[in-house]
């Protein structure tokens, strides 16, 4: 018989990974104090995950980067992957992404090479069970709060979970039927039709920038016809892009202002910045573009080392597609819990 | 229509930005203060966050809650705009806002402050004097940001404005009170950073268990108060405890 209500469960963590840390939708309402907003790079990941095991879309999930993690689990879950696709294994067998899936008690959750992308999302059901600072449970390395101790996971680390216990003996019962194997693959995904287009070596798509006009012809030119290699020195911060300069008009210095996810702005040295999750709340560099929201989930998979290319959009047709995607997302999320 | 002129523009899908001018201005200053405190005393729907910089005031909502007030609505953005017009309108030519005063206890000097001498040294003052100038008026914090509760200040006399160091130090320790160029500021975090450091407060300017969680906002205005090395921890017990 299953017991209905909560339990606790414990992700161990044997191998943390490259850098592994708790994210959610990040602190809003901050920004005024100077507090990053944080969050998951890829928003549309961290979000479609916690929808696949029927967790409220604020819920706090893992969210690896390039060399996945390996955890073991305690108590029998219900997760999801999604994100990059990192050669996910239980046990040995492969998993799929973008599924909820029942895991067994005492199976290992290992990471192979990264076949595309460069973050992975693993939500569970219930969620972690992990200090909510600042209305958010994303981890800020910087500013050492957040998360689990403010940092990135280490081995020997332990993860609370809020078991949510409602369907396990539906599961229980599906995976009686597998003769003993390690997990159940559940059959509710999301439609591709609302995925952002990943895809390596990407176009991403932009809306000018505050001070777009600032910029020389020339420079207008190069954003939209020259490829930009994404740096190594790239982080959660903001993405450094490598390729031809882009230079202001005449020499023009400008005050802080609000900048946010996805803006690129161009330092002296005329290479493009793209600021990502943990961007600072200003900046002083003039802003040549905008990435578009439904392209950040796109930019944030990308892997330093792959080119981006760039490519215009009327902030009308910016605002359409966000309207189209976000529309669809919050259906789903308000939807009964999907755990079928 | 605001009897002021002024200029709103989408930064992105789901932010506004709200320009009132084009240099540091306290009047500007306290203009975009005063729309804020309004903005966020009766928010319209959707508004989620109001953020203060040097000139202008950026505005963030959610385009759904629109959407779903407002079905037959195609641009949230154009929603948002107009909102912020009849905010603008209700503004007085001559801003009313209340000022928050806050007084920065700093130890000068010394291990608090070893670029002290430096300053003094580079304006032939004496330690004293610098201690004087800087403790001496009031600044106005134009903007929190940069860093979690890091102010940006304005009104430091030009007398001690000293050019940031050639060499930055690695780890200056949190509470930081320093001089970069005609700015001076205070590090909320331990970070690397080139500024003269001239001494160290003992309160917390940034703290997430703290509700607000910087010591400081925009509009705050802040007078440094000289401090000994006994009081600097007698304030540090208190701050802990």
């Amino acid at each position: 018989m299953g017991m209905e209500g909560e339990g606790i469960g414990m992700i161990r963590v044997i191998q943390p990974g490259l850098f592994t840390t708790i994210q959610d939708l990040g602190r809003v309402g901050y920004q005024k104090y100077g507090v990053v907003v944080g969050g998951a790079m890829d928003l549309f990941a961290c979000r479609v995950t916690n929808l696949l095991v029927g967790n409220e879309p604020t819920a706090a999930v893992l969210e690896a980067t390039l060399l996945g993690p390996t955890l073991q689990f305690d108590k029998d879950l219900l997760i999801a992957l999604g994100g990059a696709d990192l050669s996910p294994t239980l046990d040995g067998e492969p998993l799929p992404l973008w599924r909820p899936i029942y895991v067994r008690a005492g199976s290992i959750l290992r990471f192979g090479k990264s076949r595309f992308g460069c973050r992975l999302y693993l939500a569970v059901a219930g969620g972690f069970d992990l200090p909510y600072i600042l209305d958010s449970y994303s981890t800020y390395v910087r500013g050492k709060f957040g998360g689990l101790s403010g940092r990135a996971l280490q081995s020997g680390d332990e993860l609370p979970v809020k078991i949510d216990e409602t369907h396990q003996w539906m599961w229980r019962d599906r995976w009686a039927a597998t003769n003993g194997r390690s997990f159940v693959v559940g059959e509710r995904s999301i439609h591709r039709r609302i995925f952002p287009h990943y895809q390596r070596n990407p176009v991403i798509r932009f809306i000018r920038g505050r001070q777009y006009d600032w910029f020389d012809q020339k420079s207008k030119q190069r954003l939209i016809e020259s490829g930009y290699r994404v740096s190594p020195q790239s982080d959660r911060m903001g993405y450094r892009l490598e390729g031809e300069a882009l230079s202001l008009e005449k020499p023009r210095e400008m005050l802080s202002e609000a900048v946010t996810f996805g803006t690129i702005q161009v330092p002296k040295d005329g290479q493009p910045i793209v600021l990502m999750a943990d961007r600072q709340t200003t900046g002083g560099y003039p802003k040549i573009a905008q990435v578009i929201y439904v392209d950040l989930p796109v930019l944030a998979q990308v892997k330093p080392g792959e080119t981006v290319r760039f490519a215009e959009v009327s902030k009308e047709e910016a605002e359409e597609l966000y309207l189209n995607q976000e529309t669809a997302l919050r259906i789903l999320q308000r939807l009964p819990a999907i755990r079928s | 229509m605001a009897s002021f002129p002024y200029h709103i523009s989408s930064l992105n899908e789901y932010t506004v930005i709200v320009e009132l001018g084009d240099e540091i201005d306290e009047l500007v200053h306290r203009r975009l203060k005063e729309l804020a405190t309004l903005l966020e005393k009766s928010p319209f729907p959707s508004l989620l966050e109001v953020v203060m910089s040097f000139t202008s005031l950026t505005v963030y909502y959610d385009p759904i809650v629109l959407r779903r007030l407002f079905p037959k609505l195609k641009s949230p953005t154009q929603k948002v705009i107009a909102f912020l017009e009849q905010a603008l309108a209700q503004l007085d030519q001559e801003p009313n806002v209340q000022t928050k005063r806050v007084e920065i206890p700093v130890c000068y000097g010394g291990k608090w402050g070893e670029d002290l001498t430096k300053v003094a040294e580079y304006h032939c003052l004496t330690e004293e004097e610098v201690i004087e100038i800087h403790s001496g008026v009031e600044y106005l914090v134009y903007m929190v940001g940069f860093a979690p509760g890091f102010p940006y200040l304005g009104g430091m006399p030009e007398q001690i404005a000293t050019p940031r160091r050639t060499t930055p130090r690695l780890s200056i320790p949190a509470g930081s009170v320093g001089i970069a160029g005609s700015q001076t500021g205070i590090y909320p975090l331990t970070t690397p950073g080139g500024w003269q450091i001239i001494g160290r407060t003992p309160l917390h300017l940034f703290n997430p268990d703290r509700q607000p969680p910087s010591l400081l906002q925009a509009g705050d205005r802040i007078r440094f108060v000289p401090i000994t090395e006994e009081a600097f921890w007698e304030w540090k017990e208190r701050e802990l405890g």
